[in-house]
């Protein structure tokens, strides 16, 4: 387009162009572009809502499903809509054990945010660690890094991860341990991409020329530059990091069922399918499904939005 | 002679969010067989949607919305779009500017060129890379039939540009539309391929529009000139009336700035201001901003003047010698 | 190109053997596998007979090299759960996850491509946005949920078809397959499906990102200007551009699919190579695990291997790089 009628793409030039935003202007230009898509707003009204939902779980549900005390076998397999022995109409049903199910949906919500968002930040820590040094510092340490990286995105992370759970061992820490080293070459990758096209800009090796330490010019110059392509791996890796651990309980080798994220309640519910006890299985599958589906809803319109390519 | 192409009231508009802009305003001329129109102007001038919209090949949000072409009496724009399309290439063909990128890098050039002639003309693939051999010798590649084997990025840009006039020359197209074809070469192979694409006029009968933001190369190649200023023509006439005795001050001082016409070492005038938006034109004369012999008479539209045939829109023409 | 060819194959070797180290050591990391085989009331001496029998008195660096020099005799050991060799073992279970993997790349590429080609032909057409809306659901939605709905839509709540098993199989040139049988095709078309989804979600962005770049493309518009009918300039011009990327990504991701394809068969009951790498996970089947990872690195650089020499082979390009 731009070649063949620059008579068109100067129209788009034509606008003036503001040399310095404020962060305050930045920002808010950022969400106006961001409310122009109606599905993306929806998608962060949901997030919002589900996190309320998920820690607010204390307060917000009739039961606490870690408490066996609390629980009747009177109570297992009531389907959605029955009162159970607690005097409070089951919402979403009970499962085997008598629980509650929308209590231990949003108490499993709790456990998947937490677990995502905890793998994720360190995920992000890690990769900006890793791709800012790489880029950084260029040479053999550059070579080996982002060969390890790249040999590690050729590996599919469910792999990696479940690999790693195998050899950890079942508990939190140890899936957000494995959902990290499953991940962080993501960060590191787009870090490192887009840290290599900053670094060769006259402004960093202005920086580089004056007695500034190392660590400041990584942290003060390069990071702010590669933050926006971040954000957007950052959305989609936390969904991603969700689905993972969900996946991985499903499997056996994730959390526990005394411990219940969402993946455990699915894969705990799974047994029941063929005696048409579907609410045990299908409703904790649709809070993930809205969840992770949100998440990616958000991150495609933070990317649109940006896309330098889209800048008015 | 009748008018191999006749375009009248040509004009094509933009729609975007940020407003409407007409690229193209009400541009009128006509180009006889065998001859060569340069369509001068700098860029953002509507010189290159001029000729995209002939083709009927503007990009979307622009649309032709009004005007006529006619190409051998056809009239294009009451054409259906597959009418529209056996049209392209057959009697009215283009060359692109940039050779790098209009041929596909991962398709043979003979494949690329079978194409182009099997698809207007119905004959097996043989025949049909002959036929591409053939256009390849005429537009003078050497030992064209491993041409046809080769990956465009296997050929210089020069070589590259031959190849895509020898497939606008595949049909003997009556009009071919020339957009800028020699911008991105050198100097030395800009020379060879006008002289080539005159012969080539005169010899197979092709009317050419050649776009071009440079006066020096038209006034060596064409038979008539128009120029453009913010979509529209303001000066048009024979090469000989538009270069030896401009009367829109506009072309004068596009001959001015040509440093080959003026004295070494001496200076080199200009034409102050830059190029206007095509979304913020001033009122009237569009060229009133920068011209010296403003007045405030030129608020207002500017006149048609016309003498011995060469037409200009101006308050104040030239008078010339 | 054999220059080349040696230099991508020396890489290669270089990746397995270190990936093969760190896979070595990582699985030995885990747990004692003799505590998962015996009856916890044995005897110290039944115990120590078995340790010594599998090597595990050894030190660590010796039981590599014995376990590398076995492969290259190729023995990868035996599965001490079904006391057999795990070479016979995977072979048995390779054709179920060969078949299902084929079917649903097979799927993923002739809905994939068509729905993405034609959201980027017209981007702006209600079809396209509901094609790109499906692709991320496609890719966003954990495949095993997915699996768990078709589960209860057409096994448990339509009984159209089998909600698990691999069906009936007969045999095909030298090995069984369900694919051959009409039984067979009904057990495999769901865990296909399932499998599929995440692919056939990429190949809709992957190919509709490569048409709408090539559509603005100059070489589109010179086609256009040759009078080239839209179709054609789709299928000869466009297709072969966007099939370089499309190829690359899709190749490197048919190794993910196998990965996925644990999940598909732990759904869905499939007895591949998939559902026996997560049961050695969870029998702490040490060998199995093992030769599982070792045979997967290695497939996946020959993956990257391949990808590279069909790169070569669409793109004229690297070809003249590559030193051809």
């Amino acid at each position: 387009m731009n070649n063949t009628s620059p008579d068109n793409s100067n129209v788009a030039d034509s606008l003036p162009v503001i040399a310095r935003e404020t962060t305050a202007t930045r920002l808010r230009n950022f969400w106006s572009d961001y409310c122009e898509s109606r599905v993306a707003l929806i998608a962060l009204f949901i997030i919002v809502v589900l996190t309320i939902g998920a820690f607010g779980a204390p307060w917000l549900v009739p039961q606490d499903p870690y408490d066996l005390s609390l629980l009747e076998w009177s109570d297992a397999f009531l389907p959605p809509g029955e009162v159970g022995s607690g005097g409070y109409t089951l919402l979403l049903g009970t499962d085997n054990a008598g629980r509650d199910m929308l209590s231990a949906i949003l108490y499993g919500l709790r456990t998947s945010f937490v677990i995502g968002l905890s793998a994720g930040v360190l995920a992000l820590t890690v990769g900006i660690i890793v791709g800012l040094s790489a880029a950084y510092f260029g040479g053999r340490l550059e070579a080996l890094l982002m060969r390890i990286v790249d040999l590690q995105l050729s590996m599919p992370a469910i792999l990696l991860a479940l690999v790693l759970v195998a050899m950890l061992g079942q508990g939190v820490p140890q899936i957000i341990l494995a959902l990290v080293v499953a991940q962080y070459a993501y960060f590191a990758r787009t870090t490192h991409g887009a840290a290599s096209v900053e670094r060769r800009k006259d402004y960093i090796e202005a920086a580089r020329s004056t007695p500034l330490p190392t660590r400041r010019i990584m942290f003060r110059h390069l990071l702010p530059n590669v933050l926006p392509p971040l954000i957007v791996v950052a959305t989609v890796q936390v969904a991603s990091a969700i689905s993972l651990e969900a996946t991985l309980s499903f499997l056996g080798v994730g959390l526990p069922l005394t411990e219940p994220s969402l993946g455990s309640l699915i894969s705990n519910g799974f047994k029941y399918i063929h005696a048409g006890r579907y609410w045990l299985s299908i409703y904790p599958g649709i809070f993930l499904m809205i969840t992770v589906v949100a998440i990616n809803l958000v991150g495609d319109q933070v990317r649109t939005v940006l896309d330098p390519r889209n800048s008015r | 002679m009748s008018a191999a192409l006749d375009v009248s009231g040509l004009t094509t508009r933009f729609d975007t969010r940020g407003g409407s802009v007409t690229a193209v305003n009400d541009v009128s001329f006509s180009v006889e067989s065998g001859r060569i129109l340069g369509l001068v102007g700098e860029s953002g001038s509507g010189k290159s949607v001029t000729g995209f919209s002939i083709m009927g090949l503007v990009d979307e949000p622009g649309q032709v919305v009004a005007g006529s072409v006619t190409v051998d009496g056809v009239d294009l724009r009451s054409l259906s779009d597959d009418d529209m399309r056996k049209m392209r290439g057959s009697r009215l063909a283009m060359v692109f500017q940039d050779p790098m990128m209009t041929l596909n890098p991962v398709l043979r050039i003979g494949d690329q060129m079978a194409m182009a002639v099997r698809v207007h003309r119905k004959m097996p693939r043989r025949d049909a890379l002959e036929e591409s051999r053939k256009a390849l010798e005429i537009v003078g590649i050497p030992s064209p039939a491993e041409r046809l084997k080769a990956y465009p990025h296997q050929l210089s840009g020069g070589m590259r540009q031959r190849v895509a006039i020898a497939m606008a020359l595949l049909h003997r197209p009556s009009v071919i539309i020339a957009d800028e074809p020699t911008t991105a070469l050198d100097v030395s192979i800009q020379g060879q391929i006008l002289a080539e694409v005159r012969r080539l006029a005169d010899d197979i009968g092709t009317a050419i529009v050649w776009v071009t933001h440079d006066l020096a190369v038209v006034s060596s190649l064409a038979d008539d000139i128009c120029v453009m200023y913010a979509g529209r023509i303001v000066e048009r006439g024979t090469a000989e009336q538009v270069i030896g005795n401009p009367r829109h001050p506009y072309t004068q001082g596009l001959l001015d700035s040509i440093p080959a016409r003026q004295e070494p070492g001496g200076h080199l005038p200009q034409i102050p201001g830059s190029t206007p938006q095509l979304s913020r034109l001033p009122s009237g004369c569009p060229f009133r901003p920068r011209c010296s012999r403003a007045t405030e008479q030129c608020k207002s539209e500017p006149p048609i003047d016309s003498r011995d045939g060469q037409i200009v829109l101006c308050h104040h023409p030239l008078e010339g010698s | 190109m054999f220059g080349y060819l040696i230099g991508r194959l020396a890489q290669a070797v270089v990746v397995v053997f270190a990936m093969s180290i760190i896979v070595f050591v990582g699985v030995y990391a885990i747990g004692n596998p003799i505590d998962v085989m015996i009856d916890p009331g044995a005897t110290q001496e039944i115990r120590e007979n078995l340790i010594r029998q599998y090597g595990l008195d050894q030190p660590l660096w010796r039981q590599y090299f014995t376990f590398v020099s076995n492969i290259f005799q190729g023995d990868f050991g035996r599965s001490m759960v079904y006391n057999i060799s795990v070479t016979s073992l995977v072979f048995s279970r390779l054709p179920a996850t060969v078949e299902l993997v084929l079917v649903s790349v097979v799927i993923a590429t002739l809905i994939g491509i068509p729905a993405g080609l034609y959201a980027g032909y017209k981007p702006k057409s209600p079809g396209a946005k509901l094609i790109m809306a499906l692709s991320v659901l496609g890719f966003s939605v954990p495949t095993f949920w997915i699996g768990m709905l078709l589960i209860m839509g057409f096994a448990v709540e339509l009984g159209w078809l089998p909600s698990g098993g691999r069906g009936e199989v007969a045999r095909f040139l030298w090995f069984d397959t369900s694919l051959a049988t009409s039984n067979g095709w009904s057990h495999v078309i769901m865990p296909a499906i399932n499998l599929s989804l995440f692919k056939m979600g990429l190949l809709i962005r992957l190919t509709r990102a490569g048409m709408v770049e090539a559509m603005g493309a100059e070489y589109v518009r010179f086609a256009r200007a040759q009078g080239l009918p839209d179709r054609q300039i789709v299928f000869s011009h466009i297709l072969r551009n966007i099939s370089i990327p499309i190829v690359t990504v899709f190749g490197l991701e048919l190794g993910s699919t196998l990965a996925f394809a644990v999940v598909t068969e732990t759904v869905f009951n499939w007895p591949g190579v998939g559902k026996l790498i997560i049961d050695s996970i969870l029998q702490l089947d040490r060998p199995v695990m093992v030769s599982y990872l070792v045979m997967v690195v290695v497939l996946f650089v020959m993956i990257n291997l391949i990808v590279d020499l069909v790169y070569a082979r669409l793109d004229p390009r690297v070809r003249l790089k590559g030193g051809a």
